[in-house]
């Protein structure tokens, strides 16, 4: 099932305001080129495995952060 | 030593933060033959993508990673970041921070008992960053920590060991609990010191990430906390306030 003009909506990702067209966090984070990067995800302060980014439905101003590995004390 | 049931032959912790470069990173790891290091997560911005080429170099030391909660103030969002860290790290060791003050980086201990025991249930295998604090370390325990790190002094103060009794009392409380000294470490005879009192390893992480020459630094640490230790073993003498001739009275010749 494709996306249509109607998944577009505005997602708050890492803090910046993003208009994307996307239904569900997986899809999100192919819109947002991250396919192939080695990253974790939450929704709203939520973590989402892997494994469940598909069935993590979005809607309208939903927060999504995406981190990755850094240098830490 | 043993960590969660792994056995770790390097006393020396090693954080990999605020190194001139990725390389003398790389160097300094190798130089002070950490078994371990301390990671974090941060934002990955897809453009840049700083935390992929980070990653790799980790991987390519080929050391047992730590990850910590650093910034985090509230129990939900260390708990979060420990979600986030166990799935990206694949791990259950995690390096719990609930910072309780911004001044100081004191940890928030009433916080770091409850995200403890939260985490602690739900299979993580917790490194407590807390205070010295007798009590905060017997509820840590009771929460289920196996390994205890009391920090020295505040992180980035290069202060050394601001309790030296506090820290000689929680040893004796718990002898059989792996004790790491985290934070504050400023010189090699710091961490010397630590080990001295029978803790079982140092964390450390700005005294050799700003050192002039860090991979020499970190060199230098390990042979630190490695004479510390021995020492340690070895049984110190007791102190005294009066001098004691170390050479024989008996015997000496009367040249008056």
């Amino acid at each position: 099932m494709g996306l249509t003009a109607s998944d577009a909506k505005t997602l708050i990702v890492n803090g910046e305001p993003r208009e994307i067209a996307a239904k569900n966090l997986g899809e999100a984070l192919i819109a947002l080129d991250y396919a192939d990067a080695i990253v974790a995800t939450a929704l709203n302060g939520e973590f989402v495995p892997a494994r469940k980014r598909d069935a993590a439905g979005l809607k309208e101003g939903d927060r999504i952060e995406i981190v990755a590995p850094r240098q830490g004390g | 030593m043993r960590l969660y049931d792994i056995e770790i032959e390097s006393r020396l912790l090693l954080g990999t933060s605020q190194y001139p470069s990725p390389s003398i990173l790389a160097e300094a790891v190798r130089a002070s033959a950490a078994g371990i290091v301390t990671v974090s997560l941060r934002r990955e911005a897809a453009r840049l993508r700083e935390g992929q080429d980070f990653w790799r170099l980790i991987r390519e030391l080929g050391v047992r990673v730590l990850p910590n909660t650093a910034g985090c103030h509230s129990v939900k969002e260390a708990m979060t970041t420990a979600e986030m860290a166990r799935e990206i790290f694949d791990t259950a060791w995690i390096k719990l921070e609930v910072i309780g003050e911004a001044d100081t980086l004191q940890p928030d201990v009433f916080g770091l008992v409850e995200a403890a025991r939260n985490l602690s249930a739900d299979g993580f295998e917790v490194f407590p960053y807390m205070t010295e604090d007798l009590v905060v370390a017997e509820k840590l325990v009771e929460a289920g920590c196996r390994v205890l790190m009391p920090w020295g002094a505040p992180i980035g103060s290069g202060r050394g060991l601001n309790n030296v009794f506090g820290l000689r009392a929680l040893r004796a409380r718990f002898p059989e609990i792996p004790l790491i000294v985290d934070a504050g470490i400023g010189l090699p005879s710091h961490a010397a010191a630590a080990m001295e009192l029978g803790y079982d390893a140092v964390l450390l992480n700005t005294a050799v990430a700003k050192a002039g020459d860090p991979a020499a630094m970190g060199r230098a640490m390990a042979q630190a906390i490695e004479a510390g230790r021995t020492a340690y073993l070895a049984g110190p003498m007791e102190p005294r306030d009066m001098a004691a001739p170390s050479t024989p009275v008996l015997g000496r010749a009367h040249l008056s």
